[in-house]
């Protein structure tokens, strides 16, 4: 059964229809790669399913039932996490405390609750070991490489019992070296079981570590295929345009 | 030898003295300890009983409003109503006693006086996106102004029934000749301390003064805490008001006037960072006790007082050098 389910969705603005009628399915564990020209219908899409825009239209499933999403901590509720693409973190914070960031653990009772440091510690740690990234709870996020900032973002999603990570542009301004770090997360992620949609512009990315590739260009989704049974050649086509549709 | 990624994960990059090093409110709490030993040393009217008694005494005021300016601070706020709201909180107090009121309702007053004041500033500055400059600025003078018709401009130095305890709260010492306003600033300091270190409140602070977005995009209450910091902010003015009055045992409308200078000045002398994000509360009570003892020693040392700012500016402008320097070298 699949994770996520979306039936006929479509979202429009006025007189623009931003995303016309698509239909997909998210297995767990697997990355599917979103891709598709700027004003594609990409974010739109993305939006819907993170709770911050109702679909006009059409329906969406998680796990069999029915789900509508009011505003994004509903979204969260359900398990359905995103990783921003300016990665929403807070330079002059500790790692640890980015990771908590909304969500601190505390002890205490009643009223006269304190932060938890060494739980939120020890368990960011510990989710940065899953993750296989050697990055330190304690140090301040400023001092950090892109590819921890990504580690850091990315152990939020894994607070919770996440179901789904939506990642925008996770590569976007980073540096190679970088980039194989981040991808390795999101393959790390998909070992836990979870669902990605990597949302890119960089071909070889999304060829790198999707299963799928959805396209999708002026709202219509134009192919959904495994990464085997496509190339870098046919997703160019289809996001210009020169391919209509597979 | 091999380095495992749990090792790496688990080693702390920063021990307490290389922290402690690294801080700049330690180096501002060396610079007044030596300035101290100087003074003991140059002159011999320092470390008198009674110059210590006024030095400590004098710190307080700009320490409890720097207290909570920090608030304000760390969110990458700035509240310049503070010197005007002490003044109009004051007003209140001596006006409701010499009313014939009792000390409590006078007090209560007060503090009703600065919640309302500091949640006004807020709601316009977290709700309607007023710049917090413009709206503090315009809080200046508004405050200001209500004092001068709440006294009709007069010196208000009666304080009805209760006048006695008003003297006996502000200029008394009940704990070992300790000045009782010294009293409240350490509690004061104490309190805010602990918020900013152990509470989700405090953590939210520091977020939204690293960065705001980020904050809104996690769910924290970006605009509920700003209220909060900017009610906190005009709070502690209030308090510091009650607390003037009765050292003083008179208040007239000219109180606080262009305190907001000084506050700020203690804050970020203390190591807070008016971009937003850094701020502790030890830092603002030493950055206010910088100050004093600067002013009080050109007093001491016979240097004539039209000289007191360019020392107190040469102060901040060290302090902020200080920590560009520091910034210059992790850049490199």
């Amino acid at each position: 059964m699949p994770v996520l389910e979306l039936a006929n969705i479509s979202k429009h603005f006025g007189a623009i229809q931003a995303v016309n009628d698509v239909s997909l399915s998210i297995e767990a564990g697997q990355v599917v790669g979103l891709m598709g020209d700027n004003g594609a219908g990409k974010s739109t899409l993305v939006k819907m399913i993170a709770g911050n825009f109702r679909p006009s239209h059409g329906t969406m499933q998680m796990d069999g039932k029915e789900l509508i999403l009011h505003k994004p901590v509903e979204a969260r509720q359900h398990g359905i996490e995103i990783v921003h693409q300016d990665l929403a973190l807070c330079n002059n914070l500790t790692a640890a405390a980015n990771v908590y960031l909304g969500r601190e653990l505390r002890r205490g009772v009643g009223p006269f609750r304190i932060l938890d440091y060494a739980a939120m510690y020890k368990r960011a740690g510990q989710i940065f070991a899953v993750l296989k990234s050697e990055t330190r709870p304690r140090d301040l996020v400023k001092q950090m490489s892109g590819g921890q900032r990504q580690a850091v973002a990315i152990a939020r999603t894994m607070l919770s019992q996440a179901k789904i990570v939506l990642m925008d542009e996770p590569t976007a301004a980073i540096s190679v070296r970088q980039v194989a770090e981040v991808l390795n997360l999101i393959r790390h992620l998909r070992d836990q079981g979870i669902a990605v949609v990597l949302i890119s512009h960089r071909m070889p990315d999304v060829f790198d570590v999707a299963d799928r590739v959805i396209v999708m260009r002026r709202g219509r989704k134009v192919a959904d295929k495994t990464i085997a049974s496509s190339s870098p050649e046919e997703v160019t086509g289809l996001i210009t345009g020169a391919i209509e549709q597979v | 030898m091999a380095v495992t990624l749990d090792q790496t994960i688990a080693q702390k990059q920063h021990t307490l003295l290389t922290r402690v090093f690294a801080s700049q409110t330690f180096w501002v709490v060396i610079a007044v300890i030596l300035a101290c030993l100087f003074l003991s040393i140059a002159t011999d009217s320092f470390a008198t009983t009674k110059n210590l008694y006024n030095i400590t005494r004098n710190i307080t005021f700009v320490a409890i409003v720097a207290l909570g300016m920090t608030f304000v601070i760390i969110t990458g706020g700035i509240d310049l109503s503070v010197g005007s709201v002490l003044c109009l909180c004051s007003m209140v107090l001596a006006v409701t006693m010499h009313a014939g009121y009792g000390i409590e309702i006078g007090i209560a007053a007060a503090i009703a006086t600065a919640l309302i004041i500091g949640a006004f500033n807020g709601i316009l500055i977290a709700y309607l996106g007023f710049p917090p400059f413009v709206v503090t600025l315009g809080m200046l003078s508004i405050a200001r102004s209500l004092a001068m018709v709440a006294s009709n401009n007069t010196v208000v130095f009666q304080f009805g029934p209760d006048h006695d305890k008003l003297l006996a709260l502000g200029g008394g010492a009940f704990v070992f000749g300790i000045a009782n306003p010294v009293l409240y600033m350490i509690l004061l300091a104490l309190i805010t301390g602990f918020v900013l270190r152990w509470t989700k409140f405090g953590r939210h602070i520091f977020a939204i003064g690293g960065n705001e977005h980020a904050a809104t995009l996690t769910g924290v209450p970006v605009r509920q805490i700003k209220v909060a910091v900017y009610m906190i902010s005009a709070l502690a003015a209030g308090l510091a008001g009650i607390i003037q009055t009765g050292w003083l045992g008179a208040v007239t409308t000219n109180l606080g006037n262009g305190m907001e200078l000084q506050v700020i000045a203690a804050t970020v002398i203390g190591g807070a960072n008016l971009a937003g994000g850094m701020g502790t509360a030890f830092g603002a009570v030493v950055g206010a006790a910088l100050i004093e003892v600067i002013r009080n020693s050109l007093g001491l040392l016979g240097i004539n007082a039209f000289w007191q700012g360019v020392f107190i500016g040469g102060a901040i402008l060290m302090a902020v050098l200080f920590d560009r320097l520091r910034n210059f070298r992790r850049n490199e």
